[in-house]
């Protein structure tokens, strides 16, 4: 398992060919409370920058963009009741949508977690 | 390029209290502070909120010869309300109209009994001012206060802790209008605001204005509330905001406020008519208008917001309204919003569609305020 971030403020936790993504706390802690979360329902087999989801604070709404070229395996069940959970806990309960990983080679690309946390300063 | 923000007075007081800063007409605001706003959104409704609306225009405009008729009469002259009616310690809320019956800003109107006071949107200040400047020069002096503070105290303990500190406003009524010594400030106290909610509106000189938040902010009551929750409050109270909701074309009558022009400005009325834009608008208040603003809720919960077109069905046609402004309602717990739709599609109970990300979500036309106001009549 490893833990990747993007510049996007996601995270992407990688299990063998599958990614769970979400986003990251400095996000989550940005965008305030979150109402409303929803898989883009088009997205399915996408590529890096795809807008993949959609996240709704009190005051905007912002896309989740694809953090590498996947395909969509499964959205978070428990975010149509409870989106706070993206407030609580990004990096855990709050998790997003799970993706199947079909260009493993972008990983590289992405910051680490002391990367990240530069970016963030 | 832009230009530096504006500071109002209170903003070392907004840092301290780790609001987060963001641009807003100009002036550095707080949108939120460590509670978030559907936290002080709640507070505001339950007990009270002191916001910081000290980027607004006062402005005085005092009778060059003692005659306050004269002036009520002039300032008639741009706005479409009974001013000459507005009795010596009242407010009342009205706005300025251009010639095509549009609305320039809204803004309220207090009689100070040797004076009036006019406090206007942040956005228009300098445009508003030059407009009064202009039009008003003859009768009055116009007089931009800009060594004034404005705070605001909103919620059903807002009496309450102001009360500590100043109690006679207890004895004041929704619209009322005061002036008096608060923590040794020379204040002028209104019982209104912009939540839907009871509360003051309290003006004193920028020198007191950061001791006199904090005397209110040490009632036990009080939280600091940021603009955040300002716009949702307002929003599930029906309220507009300038510039979303109203703007120069938009008329009072499209923007569902008839209510604000008293029968003695309309036909038939002693002093009908005789400000920009009448011609139109007295039209509009006697036929109606082709489109209107009303409420709007969404199903589901998503938020459906400014900007979003409006349509009668779930797909094809042309739009029929617009959304003006739209967020997640803390209170109601579900996504409110107001826009404007054509005629036939104005009844309560209408059922629209709003598009949102490429799909249209089922919206029905609903009485505003969507919360119920708390005003102390």
């Amino acid at each position: 398992m490893t833990l990747y971030f993007t510049k996007e403020h996601e995270w992407l936790r990688v299990e063998g060919d599958v990614a769970v993504v979400g986003i990251t706390k400095h996000a989550a802690e940005e965008l305030g409370e979150i109402v409303f979360f929803e898989l883009n329902v088009s997205a399915n087999d996408v590529q890096l920058g795809d807008s993949i989801a959609v996240v709704e604070s009190v005051k905007a709404a912002s896309d989740v963009y694809a953090p590498v070229d996947g395909v969509i395996v499964e959205g978070n069940p428990d975010l149509a009741s409870n989106p706070e959970l993206i407030s609580s806990d990004p990096e855990g309960k709050g998790w997003m949508l799970k993706m199947k990983l079909t260009k493993e080679a972008q990983l590289a690309d992405l910051l680490d977690a002391n990367a990240y946390a530069a970016l963030i300063g | 390029m832009s230009e530096p923000l504006l500071h109002t007075p209170l903003f070392s007081l907004h840092e301290e209290r780790g609001a987060r800063m963001v641009p807003f007409a100009g002036y550095a605001m707080p949108l939120h502070y460590a509670d978030g706003i559907m936290t002080e959104h709640q507070h505001t409704r339950t007990s009270a909120g002191l916001f910081d609306v000290s980027h607004m225009g006062q402005v005085a405009l005092r009778p060059i010869d003692g005659d306050m008729a004269r002036v009520a009469l002039a300032l008639e002259r741009i706005v479409p309300v009974d001013v000459l009616g507005l009795k010596a310690g009242r407010q009342r809320y009205g706005f300025l109209t251009n010639d095509a019956g549009g609305i320039l800003d809204d803004l309220m109107i207090v009689n100070m009994g040797q004076w009036f006071l006019v406090v206007i949107n942040a956005a228009c200040k300098a445009q508003d001012i030059a407009r009064m400047q202009a039009e008003l020069s003859g009768d009055c002096t116009v007089e931009p206060l800009e060594d004034r503070a404005l705070l605001a105290l909103q919620g059903p303990a807002a009496e309450t802790a102001l009360g500590r500190l100043m109690p006679d406003v207890a004895t004041m009524k929704f619209m009322d209008a005061r002036s008096g010594t608060l923590e040794g400030a020379d204040a002028i106290v209104t019982r209104s605001g912009y939540t839907g909610e009871d509360g003051f509106e309290i003006s004193v000189p920028v020198a007191d204005a950061e001791h006199v938040a904090r005397a209110l902010l040490d009632q036990p009551e009080v939280k600091p509330i940021g603009l955040g929750a300002r716009d949702s409050l307002r929003l599930e109270a029906g309220l507009c905001l300038y510039g979303s909701d109203l703007d120069e074309t938009t008329s009072p009558v499209e923007g569902a406020l008839e209510w604000a022009i008293q029968k003695v400005r309309r036909n038939g009325g002693a002093r009908a008519g005789g400000f920009p834009g009448s011609d139109l608008i007295l039209t509009q208040l006697d036929k109606g208008a082709s489109r209107r603003r009303v409420g709007l809720l969404a199903e589901g919960r998503a938020p459906v917001r400014h900007g979003a077109e409006l349509f009668a069905t779930n797909e094809g046609g042309s739009p029929i309204g617009v959304v003006t402004s739209g967020a997640f309602g803390p209170t109601l717990q579900s996504p409110v919003a107001m826009g404007y739709v054509e005629t036939a599609y104005v009844p309560v109970g209408t059922k629209v569609f709003a598009e949102l990300r490429g799909r249209r979500i089922p919206v029905t036309v609903a009485s505003m305020p969507f919360v119920p106001a708390g005003f102390k009549r």
